[in-house]
């Protein structure tokens, strides 16, 4: 791969805390490599604001590999940045080329609110996995893993769901800031398989109740999500909770 | 002084016995007990999933924004159990001696016998919970094989086994929240620990949100924080890895067990400069199907697949031919860097190998694809597009992660790979039933010594996180906690958790005071760069005693010249680094001290002196078959206590995979 050096301009969001209002500042930054990943050449930034004694950008990321979910910069108006099924983390700065201006924003939610500069609250998600997003089996109960066998066809969809992150950037895409796809992801994972089966109607009515409850919108039925997932979760996945849902909502009544 | 509480009788029968005599706790008094659990990956998780399911009151805590995200959920391959659904010789038996074997005879006979009971159990639990293993078109699990063994034992969901094992014990730990059985602190970092008349009581944490110290008691603490490869700057941990809790334990007494054994993986993408932040494993599973070479002639520049067959030197093959391409990690890092150091190294630097998958796409998959098609004849570029479709499904996100990062497509060139630090066996030392010589203090998972001896084998890791905290520690902490029964919760207005709150906060103001000139950043990065040259993938006397002397040095540094910005009483990543990488100075002189005592070679510890004419690792079981559990007895200052250990069983040979 031909490797280049390349002069930006980047405008980040800053907020000191939760109470600030916030606003964008620009800096300029020099000498990035096409081979550095993005959040190395924040990296860089960093560490000459710390030297000019300036406070260094805020941001969440660990895994640093695409698996962990934590990394979270809206780029250029889009969550996670211009690849396709990519975390921000992943995202190389041969992306980009000289000159270019990149914006940075935190996911923007109501559900999601600022922490610091581009940290956000997201224990949202973890409150809606206790609504019910789990199988009830306490440790010891198992039978022989062989003992139920599951299609293939099912379980490579439950796997396909059960992909998710938990990164967010669904809520970060969709104008309403609605988290169907992250629950709808979730619902599909436990409800496509048979241990799951027992609880699926009060899984996903106590899931969306939950969801609700946090703040997030209603779907938009525009696919946004699903074109900024990293982990390419389908949107099928809502149309299978709408069906889950109904058909508890329907027997519950 | 150092009991290691094995129970005696025959290996097989040991753990069987232990839960036939150990004591228990009646459910009415396992709700007046408390329990701290400190890290939510696959050991913490789980530990605080079964003791919330027990009924103890247990308080969980993890710096990352949610528990989901511990740093297990980045392990790709898979997970091992001795469950022997391939028909193909597995059995108990075997998964503990090709452990113990794999471990270089450094791991603990009991220990590993049973956590070799426990593998069945632990993929039985995790299909329970809903984890989406992958299956053959039967509906039965499938399996693959890993390094260091000949039989298939390992239950994989694609490249993303520790994300979905991760998954099912979140989930079951949130079960219990929900229940309120637990209480889950996120975005906390444990920064000490209480001690109350010799036990441990409690910790004392910050809030990394506001910057507030918090005081948590606990009648039993658990440390469940991973290893410390990022001692090395470098390693394939994620970002926020760290030793500090278990560093403060040691300080507070616990003896820190064989620092010096560390894993370095063979399979990771290539440093590409100084800006590199981290490094991106490749999984080992690849090796089932991807051939590892470099050319024949010396700095060859010509690209891979201008290269013809006959000028390949796939020198795993060559030099182990029993176990080829699958040799265990040890063997397989050391023989890259051999290669690589002898000039024929490949990449634009030069410290790189081929992984290449053409030979296995077009012969393994591409021709039983073809066979299932009923395509007579095929051409390569058929059995290529056949090929693809399998390994895409066996690996995909191992391939798009490569591509990604290093702009490159593996399906047509092969990876460039090279080893890079990914695993400690070594943590804190911990008896039978996981307790530190402290009492009420105890280690789980990669944070404590235990299991894997010199050399971890692939797909353990994630098999010894959840055996120690869905199946062993419900057991072995009764036993204590049944005598604890009387013991009230002591109030954290009780002058032990005064005291060590004011020398954490103590610590955090002088290092906010030093207001110096160098950033925590580049002091981490000298700090790895002097362990990975000195007490990296080869060790020498010479080398060690140098790097300790330098790493004194940069100790000093570090508290005379560093510089945090920000403030203590708000969200401040850097003081948070800052606290972690001066732990961190502090266990690379340890590591150092272990290196240069241990005089032999055995798994990943490679001590030049000590080697076969071969170029192989050397091991002195005669005066080195021990646990080294250092005290600290003050500021570079360690007591060595040895426990010696004992095969009855797994009569230790020179290792051989040839």
């Amino acid at each position: 791969m031909e490797h280049y050096m390349m002069n930006l301009t980047l405008k980040v969001w800053r907020q000191k805390n939760a109470n600030d209002k916030g606003g964008f500042e620009s800096y300029p930054v020099k000498n990035i490599s096409s081979e550095m990943s993005f959040l190395e050449m924040i990296d860089v930034l960093n560490e000459e604001l710390i030297r000019d004694g300036k406070d260094p950008i805020a941001f969440d990321h660990d895994c640093r590999e695409g698996i962990c979910g934590a990394c979270s910069m809206y780029i250029n108006g889009r969550p996670h940045g211009p690849w396709e099924q990519n975390t921000t983390c992943q995202l190389h700065m041969r992306a980009y080329k000289d000159g270019d201006t990149i914006t940075i924003e935190p996911w923007r939610a109501n559900a999601f609110p600022v922490i610091k500069d581009l940290v956000v609250d997201r224990s949202a998600f973890d409150r809606i996995i206790q609504a019910g997003g789990y199988i009830s089996v306490n440790t010891g109960n198992a039978v022989d893993a062989n003992a139920m066998p599951v299609e293939k066809d099912k379980a490579d969809a439950a796997f396909a769901a059960a992909a998710c992150i938990g990164c967010g950037a669904c809520v970060a895409a969709c104008k309403n800031s609605s988290a169907l796809l992250f629950v709808s992801a979730k619902v599909s994972h436990l409800a496509l398989l048979p241990q799951g089966s027992p609880e699926r109607k009060s899984r996903a009515l106590n899931m969306v109740a939950q969801m609700d409850k946090e703040g997030f919108g209603a779907c938009t039925n525009t696919g946004a999500c699903e074109a900024v997932c990293p982990k390419g979760i389908s949107i099928t996945n809502i149309a299978r909770l709408n069906a889950e849902f109904s058909l508890a909502a329907l027997v519950s009544q | 002084m150092l009991d290691s509480k094995i129970p005696a009788g025959p290996l097989e029968q040991k753990w069987v016995d232990y839960k036939g005599h150990v004591k228990l706790v009646n459910p009415a008094n396992k709700r007046k007990l408390e329990v701290i659990v400190v890290g939510t990956g696959l050991a913490g998780a789980s530990a605080a999933a079964a003791l919330g399911e027990l009924g103890y009151k247990v308080k969980a805590f993890c710096f990352q924004d949610s528990p989901r995200r511990a740093h297990s959920i980045a392990a790709q391959g898979g997970i091992n159990a001795a469950k022997n659904y391939q028909n193909d010789g597995d059995s108990v038996f075997r998964l503990f001696y090709d452990t113990v074997k794999g471990g270089d005879y450094r791991a603990r006979e009991a220990n590993v016998h049973r956590l070799a009971e426990v593998s069945v159990n632990i993929i039985d639990q995790c299909v329970a919970q809903g984890v989406p293993f992958a299956r053959e078109y039967g509906g039965l699990l499938n399996n693959r094989s890993f390094g260091g063994t000949q039989v298939k034992r390992t239950f994989y969901a694609a490249g993303q086994t520790g994300q979905q094992l991760l998954i099912g014990a979140y989930q079951a730990m949130e079960r219990q929240v929900a229940l309120g059985n637990v209480e889950m602190f996120s975005r906390h970092e444990m920064l000490d620990v209480v001690m109350v008349d010799g036990k441990a009581r409690g910790i004392i944490c910050r809030n990394l949100v506001n910057g507030e110290l918090e005081r948590h008691f606990g009648h039993a603490v658990l440390l469940c924080t991973g290893g410390y490869g990022n001692v090395f700057y470098l390693s394939t941990n994620a970002m926020g890895s760290n030793v500090t809790a278990a560093w403060k334990a040691h300080k507070k007494g616990a003896f820190f067990g064989n620092p010096c054994f560390t894993q370095i993986h063979p399979t990771c993408i290539p440093v590409s400069g100084d800006h590199q932040s981290k490094l991106t494993l490749m999984s080992e599973s690849l090796r089932n199907d991807g051939r590892i070479w470099v050319p024949k002639k010396k700095d060859d520049t010509r690209k891979a697949n201008d290269i013809p067959e006959e000028e390949r030197d796939y020198y795993l093959e060559r030099r182990y031919p029993a176990f080829g391409n699958l040799v265990p990690r040890d063997v397989a890092s050391r023989a890259a860097k051999e290669r690589c150091d002898a000039g024929y190294g490949v990449g634009t630097t030069k410290q790189a190998v081929y992984l290449d998958f053409k030979y296995n796409l077009i012969n393994k998959y591409g021709k039983t694809e073809a066979g299932k098609l009923g395509i007579e004849n095929p051409d390569t570029e058929t059995l290529i597009r056949l090929g693809k479709e399998v390994v895409k499904e066996e690996y995909g996100n191992l391939f798009d992660m490569y591509e990604k990062i290093t702009g490159e497509n593996p399906y047509e060139v092969p990876m460039r790979i090279y080893p890079a630090v990914h695993y400690t066996m070594g943590g804190l030392w911990v008896d039978y039933e996981l307790m530190t010589n402290v009492k009420g203090l105890y280690c789980l998972g990669e944070a404590n010594f235990s299991d894997h001896g010199a050399n971890r084998l692939g797909a353990s890791a994630l098999m010894q996180g959840l055996a120690d905290g869905y199946f062993v520690i419900p057991y072995t902490i009764g036993n204590y906690l049944a005598d604890e029964i009387a013991t009230k919760p002591i109030p954290t207005t009780h002058e032990a958790f005064v005291q060590t709150e004011k020398a954490v906060a103590d610590r955090i103001n002088t290092l906010m005071n030093i207001k110096g000139k160098q950033t925590v950043e580049s002091f981490h990065k000298r700090l790895g760069k002097i362990m990975w040259e000195k007490c990296g993938m080869a060790r020498n006397a010479q080398g060690l005693q140098e790097a300790i002397t330098e790493i004194q040095q940069l100790k000093k540094e570090f508290w005379s010249d560093v510089r945090i910005p920000g403030g203590i009483a708000e969200m401040n990543p850097e003081l948070d680094k800052a606290g972690r990488v001066a732990d961190f100075i502090e266990l690379g002189e340890l590591m150092c001290k272990d290196a240069l005592n241990r005089n032999e070679s055995c798994g990943g510890h490679f001590r030049e002196e000590s080697q076969t004419e071969e170029g192989e690792a050397k091991r002195d079981d005669v005066n080195f078959a021990y646990v080294a559990a250092w005290e600290y007895k003050g500021e570079s200052n360690w007591e060595l206590h040895k426990e010696n250990l004992e095969f009855e069983v797994a009569k230790p040979t020179q290792r051989s995979y040839k």
